[in-house]
């Protein structure tokens, strides 16, 4: 990296407001900070510390972590940078069991006198609550792996890539769209490295280094007669990658269709010239019809609806109402489970659950509490086969080891368990998009994600998109607005008509999946090939006010 | 590092501003404390404490700015920090929208945001608050799920051109949600203060107990437009996407469901019901906020909707500059006027209407309308003739505040509450709305 130029331009707006909706973790830092790696063997005293003061202090288990977050954000709007920052967020958290309770303590400031008395903080907190406690804290056996690290595979690191060649980027991009007819466009670049040291009780002290990358924009165009406004999000999505993920290659688009959809590499300037397009297109696209539809839905809208149906119903805490004052309970009780055959969907539903995906966001080495990651089933031929769980839950489904899927967002916030990457296997039979299409007599395909929700149990959902196209008779006609789709998981996932095979099949995701309290975010990707799901309830969302 | 006094704070920003060299230089320092409790199925889930300073530094030479921080605060490690702030500032190009640093401002009295008796709250306390809200759940045979968090927590902003501000401040949030053993009731109750002698997680609980209980076997109604009352906490997650909206920069661009045609914003236009009063004032005893922005510019009382007018926008230092327009901030919090109306006395003059305790996952539909969609949750009730007659089944809504103000039947008396989507407090009536678009049915308890 050249340090004049990563300087230069981390002045440029800095104290600006950020972009609209994108949350800052952490302060900022000088830019050659981040690319400073703390020795493991310097952790390691650390957390000995820790660990033998909570002990001293009648803790039966301790874990801590020593977390340093690192954060660049590059942001600007059409022909002005608006801001680059470099985050980080550096301290420890300490969890321990005492009396059978948990308790948890997080500093940042590393000295050891203050990581002791932190220690003895948890150990107190527990102690206190362990009289609210009707049972004590059952923790599956995990055993320790002594001294391992685990690196994201990626090809380039982003915090090494010169601010320039970012902000070079960010501005063509603004260029191309406002030379496409937009009025405003932002665009941004997000990066994230998590450098997470865990050691235990168990006698584990593992060093792991994630990487995480965001590229996003939105194009903003205005009919100055009537003073309609629509917008167009990036079809980008976040990947667990290094820069070479904005290092476009023509194998990894898919052509032919309305947009040019991307795969593992993603082509920011040709998606923000499509993007200035579809937007003005958008003005005077036709307003939808309400009523029954067949939707072809592209895996750039489709992660987020298995995020909301399918990845937090089948999380076990939910299950159990650990999240029910918050985020909600689920309707994928645990009878339905035990019952071993509850329909959940049609039969070529086949949904995994996995923290090794390569390239995604939830692909880690180990999870927050020290447990080696893995792949399995949550949902086998349309019948609900399994849950998601941590190391204090896993008793209860008859697991004899935890899932791997404890999380904590930063060093100062608890750890607990959060989805895996959730995702819609690929159907068996070759099935491409517009030959999907074909087939399609009254229906839409929707492309992006866009407005969400889903209730507290995960039944009853409303989706919405960027683009949509009405398909008439096989054929698309056109582009359509004021879409949104409501459904019931149950009814949604049986009427899951065809699925396009694994040549289609690409990951979305998001950075920002939020529960707990306090509040904690988490990444995490889903994967699916472009799905049919037969007759869909549309509502028409035109208002006047 | 703790809490520091008004002086600390003052002498250690002044050290820092000693070391400067550049033509500006600004100093802001924050720091909190805070700990938790969090329950569910009667008893402890987790339970933490988190200390965490910051100082940063924001050097400017001409329209160049360079900004550094640290959490160390020996005399070596602030004069690096400025140096590094200054080394940063004189290799940026300049910034189009920087403006020098404000000079000293004239602040109104301190808002009493602090409270010693809740700076004081020990793990011990929390304890005995979650052990009353359980022992309610334990005697009615309900299950509980909560929080109890507590923090206190300080900022301040010194600069070179005079300015110096110095907040403190402390919170205790409460929420609980109680479930019935089978699974068909669930009632929730939230409640928010700097001061907690005014949390009775006991009586609160009750509440939330009783609403749980009322919400068994709910019946299901069909979709459609329906006489509402929301009760402060699922009106406030609406109010919120309004008030925080009123963004002048937004507005002015044309993509605001402010903005009009031709470049033209609804500012001074009528859009919603005379009753609808709508104001931000840092010194309401109810709901004390700062009395200085995040930038060093006074709080002071803001009528934001007055009669239904829209009668101020928000504005960054930039924007109003550039629109020749006064520089006000936005709101920390905000409250709405409403009337000495109890809740009980809204639902006994409703012929027939539903009574929504609490909505949830709001998200924008169109930002144009500003449509929102979300849900029902946590007791929701049919009423009859003056009374509630029986638990509903929740719904789905697709509704803008706009068109909901304009909507408005009656209002009640305004109580404190907070927005369970954002953490934001607003001191705001239960609202009467007529005509609330429910889409859809939902099964969830």
């Amino acid at each position: 990296m050249k340090r004049r130029n990563f300087l230069y331009l981390t002045g440029i707006g800095v104290g600006a407001t950020m972009m609209r909706g994108v949350p800052v973790f952490g302060t900022p830092i000088a830019p050659e900070a981040a690319l400073e790696y703390i020795d493991p063997a310097a952790k390691k005293i650390l957390t000995d510390v820790a660990l033998n003061a909570a002990r001293a202090k009648g803790a039966t288990y301790t874990d801590v972590r020593i977390g340093r977050y690192l954060n660049q954000f590059v942001v600007t709007r059409e022909d002005k940078v608006e801001n680059v920052v470099n985050t980080e967020s550096y301290g420890m958290g300490i969890r321990v069991i005492a009396n059978g309770c948990w308790g948890f303590a997080a500093i940042d400031k590393m000295d050891k006198d203050s990581i002791a008395k932190a220690a003895a903080t948890a150990v107190a907190i527990a102690k206190e609550n362990a009289r609210l406690q009707s049972e004590p804290v059952q923790l599956a056996p995990q055993k320790g792996y002594g001294e391992v690290s685990w690196k994201a595979p990626i090809e380039k690191n982003a915090f090494e890539v010169p601010i320039k060649e970012k902000v070079d980027l960010l501005l063509s991009v603004n260029d191309a769209a406002m030379k496409g007819g937009a009025n405003y466009v932002d665009s941004i670049l997000f990066f994230v490295n998590e450098q997470k040291y865990f050691a235990s009780t168990d006698g584990s002290y593992i060093d792991q280094d994630v990487h995480r990358i965001w590229p996003l924009f939105t194009i903003t165009k205005i009919d100055p007669k009537t003073g309609k406004f629509e917008t167009r999000n990036s079809l980008s999505a976040p990947r667990g990658m290094g820069y070479e993920y904005i290092n476009p290659r023509e194998s990894d688009k898919i052509t032919g269709g309305p947009s040019v959809l991307y795969k593992d590499r993603y082509d920011m300037l040709e998606d923000a010239k499509l993007g200035a397009k579809q937007v003005t297109e958008k003005l005077t696209a036709k307003s939808v019809e309400a009523g029954k539809y067949d939707l072809v839905l592209d895996p750039s809208h489709l992660w987020l609806t298995i995020h909301e149906s399918v990845g937090h119903p089948t999380e076990l805490d939910r299950v159990l109402g650990y999240e029910a004052n918050f985020a909600g309970t689920s309707f994928l009780t645990l009878d339905k489970w035990e019952s071993k055959k509850f329909n959940f969907g049609n039969k070529n539903v086949n949904i995994v659950a996995d923290k090794l995906q390569p390239g995604s966001l939830g692909a880690v080495g180990y999870d927050d509490e020290g447990v080696k990651t893995k792949q399995w089933d949550l949902i086998k031929d349309g019948i609900l086969v399994n849950y998601q769980t941590i190391r204090d839950q896993a008793h209860i489904i008859g697991l004899n080891e935890s899932q791997g899927c404890c999380y904590a967002d930063n060093w100062s916030d608890v750890q607990f368990q959060r989805m895996p990457n959730v995702s819609l296997q690929p159907g068996k039979a070759p099935l491409k998009p517009m030959e999907m299409i074909k087939n399609v007599e009254k229906g839409i395909y929707i492309l992006g994600d866009g407005s969400f929700s889903i209730d507290q149990q995960r039944y009853n959902f409303q989706f919405a998109g960027q683009l949509f196209y009405e398909i008439k008779e096989g054929k698309i006609a056109g582009m359509i607005k004021d879409v949104a789709y409501q459904s019931n998981t149950q009814e949604f996932w049986n009427s899951c008509h065809s699925i396009c095979d694994q040549s289609d099949y690409r990951l979305g995701g998001s950075f920002f999946d939020g529960k707990g309290q306090p509040g904690q975010v988490s990444a995490v990707s889903h994967g699916s090939s472009t799905t049919r799901f037969n007759g869909v309830n549309v509502i028409n969302t035109a208002r006047k006010i | 590092m703790t809490i520091l006094t008004k002086e600390e704070a003052q002498a250690l920003m002044k050290k820092v501003l000693s070391y400067s060299k550049a033509d500006e230089c600004e100093v802001t320092l924050n720091g909190s404390d805070s700990g938790n409790v969090r329950y569910a199925r009667n008893s402890v889930s987790t339970s933490g404490f988190i200390s965490q300073t910051s100082l940063a530094v924001s050097s400017a030479f001409g329209k160049k700015l360079g900004i550094a921080t640290i959490n160390e605060f020996d005399d070596a490690s602030l004069e690096k920090v400025v140096r590094r702030a200054e080394e940063l500032a004189h290799l940026a190009p300049d910034n189009p929208e920087f403006l020098p640093f404000l000079g000293p401002q004239t602040y109104s009295t301190q808002s009493k945001t602090y409270v010693p008796e809740t700076a004081a709250i020990t793990p011990s306390l929390r304890a005995d608050a979650v052990d009353k809200s359980l022992t309610v759940a334990k005697q009615n045979k309900l299950t509980a799920a909560g929080f109890l968090q507590n923090s206190t927590y300080y900022s301040a902003i010194m600069n070179s051109k005079g300015l110096f501000a110095y907040n403190t401040g402390t919170d205790v949030n409460f929420s609980v949600t109680l479930r019935s053993a089978d699974s068909k009731g669930s009632g929730y109750i939230t409640r928010d203060f700097n001061d907690v002698s005014k949390l009775d997680t006991l009586a609160a609980t009750k509440i939330a107990a009783e609403k749980a209980t009322r919400s068994i076997d709910a019946k299901a109604l069909e979709p459609g437009k329906y006489t509402v009352i929301l009760e402060p906490a699922a009106a406030m997650v609406l109010l919120e996407n309004l008030v925080f909206g009123l963004d002048a920069r937004q507005a002015d661009e044309g993509r605001s469901f402010l903005s009009k045609e031709g470049g033209k914003t609804k500012l001074g236009e009528k859009m919603l019901d005379e009753r609808v009063n709508i104001y931000s004032d840092p010194s309401n005893p109810e709901l004390p906020t700062n009395c200085w922005n995040g930038d060093g510019r006074p709080q002071e009382k803001v009528n934001w909707i007055e009669k239904g007018v829209i009668k101020n926008l928000y504005y960054s230092r930039y924007w109003a500059q550039k629109q020749n327009a006064k520089a006000t901030p936005g709101p920390d919090a905000f409250i709405m006027e409403g009337t000495d109306t109890s809740l009980e006395d809204l639902i006994k003059g409703t012929e027939k209407g539903i009574l929504v305790t609490r909505l949830w996952y709001i998200r924008s539909v169109d930002p144009q309308t500003l449509l929102y969609t979300g849900l029902t949750r946590d007791g929701t009730f049919y009423i009859e003739n003056g009374q509630i007659k029986y638990p509903i089944k929740n719904f789905r809504f697709n509704e803008s505040p706009v068109i909901m103000l304009n909507n408005v039947e009656a209002l009640g008396k305004p109580q404190r509450t907070v927005s369970g989507e954002t953490g934001a407090n607003g001191l705001i009536p239960p609202l009467k709305i007529r005509d609330f678009t429910f889409t859809s049915l939902s099964d969830a308890v």
